[in-house]
């Protein structure tokens, strides 16, 4: 460490305080464990891939290092840009055509059809957040009440039990095939409001979703403080008052971890259901530049790799944050 | 000769455990008048709180009853409020809405908004919380806590106040602090309560009469003392005044010398119930003479 050896000037002995400062907060604890480790992992990581990648040839060319799937990436997002300048020059055409149309006769009908170009890698991404979405509303309205009835009541649960213990084990993507023939039998209309691979995802996902959530939210419920319980009956609650005042707010904590992990494995699992459903989403997206099998695809896929894991993680991380707001354990430890 | 507020009546309790039967009470008498501060004192493991459950309505008796002005007690409910040892306070609920919870609860029908506002701020005042009402149960000291418990109970207006060793889990300096709040609560309100509390000089002080339990299983009355001490009572006068020693004696006499081992609770099946009694785990002073004509109990075996 350099001392700057400037000794009357007062200014100068501030700056030299500060710069004193600022050479400690290199070394200090927060800094090192905030930022200086976990960018030395990412730099070794990246080095480690771009050595091992240039080792592997594949039949669709060598494997992408950092550096291509940096290129692929790229060129994801120019074509995203391209298709929505196309979007707009069409319905830009159509605007005028029926402008023009209207002008001449106000009375003519015009027809406006909606643009039907590729879906962007973007699209795609917006497409599996809703189906992620989808399914985690449709598993927790199940989960949470199934949850808490089978919390308060040991019968309820004793009997749930064995089906629990059977269907939690099952990978969803067993059940895909299944859903998918229901679907097709029940959900028949002639302009369906959600496409039927969009159904069929978001099934998926909730099938999977609901289990962790169900458990914890048992759990919780059942492990409340007995003294909480024996104050509620002190003060005569009634039974939905009951529930609604004393046990949901005591179980939250539980039910948020159990909110957690099943987001955590409703993404994970919506990419397999994608494939097979294809759904227009990140898994369909995979699934198709691998069947493409041109020489840039082992990088985009590498780009849908990378996007799926910051997606989740970010997912993991607004959970917390929300999780943080609503649970009052302060005790608790929430990372 | 006063009316009898509070009637527990030969109450006894027996508990089912996985097959095997366990007696917990038995022959529980007990007569009180409104206002009467009485005090449940003996070993851990004699009931106490198990005399204080079925009062409460928590448990109900096998044998016999508990009639408050007339009614038979089945359930739990306001009228019994219960202060725990461990304060119960919800953790996600604020001071303010702790205590609001029971008002709303009990006076939802009888007293507008404005008024319960009022009846929840006046209660925390009584208690000297009224500075924290909008702090939550992990921001404040234990005692607070029990403080906010204690003013909880009161919000409900009970006939009478439960209380299952609420200043146990406090340091001494806190609990001095708490028992002369109490007693000047009970001055002003005229609350008829039972507190259960292991220590000697706490029963002494504060109450009107000292209920002695013989230890479990199977546990009764051993004796009751009455307290006559002039009220109001300052404990540091109290410290050197012969009455308050005398009492304080006795009921260390009870406690130690008469009813010194604690016999371990081992489940007996229906068999063994009528037949010879466990051994004591501790050598005992013996004791003789502990047939009291309230107990209907069992005699303890010398060792």
């Amino acid at each position: 460490m350099k001392r700057q050896e400037i000794m009357t000037d007062t200014a100068a002995i501030q700056h030299d305080d500060r710069f004193r400062q600022m050479l400690a907060g290199l070394g200090s604890k927060s800094f090192v464990e905030g930022l200086l480790l976990p960018a030395l992992g990412i730099l070794v990581f990246l080095m480690v891939w771009q050595f091992s990648a240039q080792r592997i040839n594949t039949s669709l060319g060598q494997f992408p290092g950092p550096a291509q799937v940096w290129e692929q990436a790229k060129g994801l997002g120019a074509e995203h840009a391209r298709e929505r300048e196309k979007e707009a020059a069409f319905y830009q055409r159509q605007e005028d055509r029926n402008a023009i149309k209207l002008a001449k006769d106000p009375q003519a009908t015009i027809k406006w059809r909606k643009y039907t170009g590729k879906a962007t890698f973007l699209d795609q991404i917006v497409t599996s957040l809703l189906t992620v979405a989808a399914g985690f509303l449709i598993a927790n309205i199940i989960a949470i009440p199934l949850g808490i009835v089978c919390g308060l009541s040991a019968g309820v649960y004793k009997a749930m039990n064995p089906i629990i213990q059977i269907f939690k084990p099952v990978s969803p993507l067993a059940w895909l095939p299944l859903v998918t023939m229901v679907v097709s039998a029940t959900y028949t209309s002639e302009d369906p409001l959600f496409d039927k691979s969009f159904v069929n995802s978001a099934i998926t996902v909730a099938l999977c979703c609901l289990w962790p959530t169900l458990i914890n939210t048992t759990v919780g419920v059942a492990g409340i403080d007995k003294d909480l319980v024996n104050v509620s009956k002190v003060m005569a609650l009634r039974p939905m008052v009951h529930v609604r005042k004393i046990v949901v707010p005591a179980a939250i904590p539980m039910i948020f971890t159990g909110l957690r992990l099943s987001l955590a494995t409703g993404w994970m699992v919506l990419i397999a259901a994608e494939m097979l459903a294809q759904n227009p989403g990140l898994g369909k997206f995979v699934w198709d530049e691998f069947q493409n099998g041109s020489s840039n695809s082992l990088g985009r896929i590498m780009v849908a790799v990378l996007a799926i894991g910051l997606i989740g993680f970010m997912l993991d991380k607004l959970m917390l944050i929300v999780q943080k707001r609503a649970s009052w354990d302060k005790s608790a430890v929430l990372r | 000769m006063s009316i009898t507020y509070l009637d527990i009546t030969d109450v006894g309790i027996e508990f089912d455990t996985n097959g095997s039967k366990f007696r917990a009470l038995q022959h529980v008498n007990l007569k009180m008048t409104q206002g009467e501060f009485v005090s449940l004192i003996g070993h851990s493991g004699c009931g106490k709180s198990t005399v204080l459950n079925i009062v409460a309505g928590l448990h109900r008796a096998t044998e016999g009853g508990v009639v408050l002005e007339g009614k038979e007690v089945t359930e739990p409910g306001p009228d019994r409020a219960v202060v725990f040892q461990n304060h119960s306070l919800m953790p996600w609920l604020t001071v303010y809405e702790n205590v609001a919870l029971a008002v709303n609860q009990v006076f939802r029908k009888t007293k507008s908004k404005a008024e319960r506002k009022e009846w929840i701020e006046h209660n925390l005042k009584l208690v000297n919380m009224d500075h924290a009402l909008d702090k939550l149960p992990g921001e404040i000291s234990g005692g607070m806590k029990q403080r906010v418990g204690i003013a909880r109970c009161l919000a409900m207006q009970p006939k009478v106040l439960l209380m299952d060793e609420p200043f146990g889990a406090l340091d001494a300096l806190t609990r001095a602090q708490l028992q002369d709040s109490l007693m000047g609560i009970q001055a002003e309100l005229g609350n008829t309560v039972i507190m259960i509390t292991h220590d000697v000089d706490e029963a002494v002080l504060l109450s009107d009469r000292i209920v002695m339990m013989t230890n479990g299983p199977a546990a009764t009355i051993g004796e009751i003392l009455k307290v006559d001490l002039p009220r109001p009572r300052d404990r540091l006068a109290l410290a050197e005044d012969p009455a308050f020693v005398h009492l304080r004696q006795q009921v260390l006499e009870f406690l130690y010398a008469k009813h010194g081992h604690i016999n371990v609770p081992a489940a007996t099946s229906e068999k063994q119930s009528t037949g010879a009694r466990t051994a004591p785990v501790l050598e005992a002073v013996a004791d003789s003479d502990d047939d009291t004509p309230q107990a209907g109990g069992p005699s303890t075996a010398a060792a």
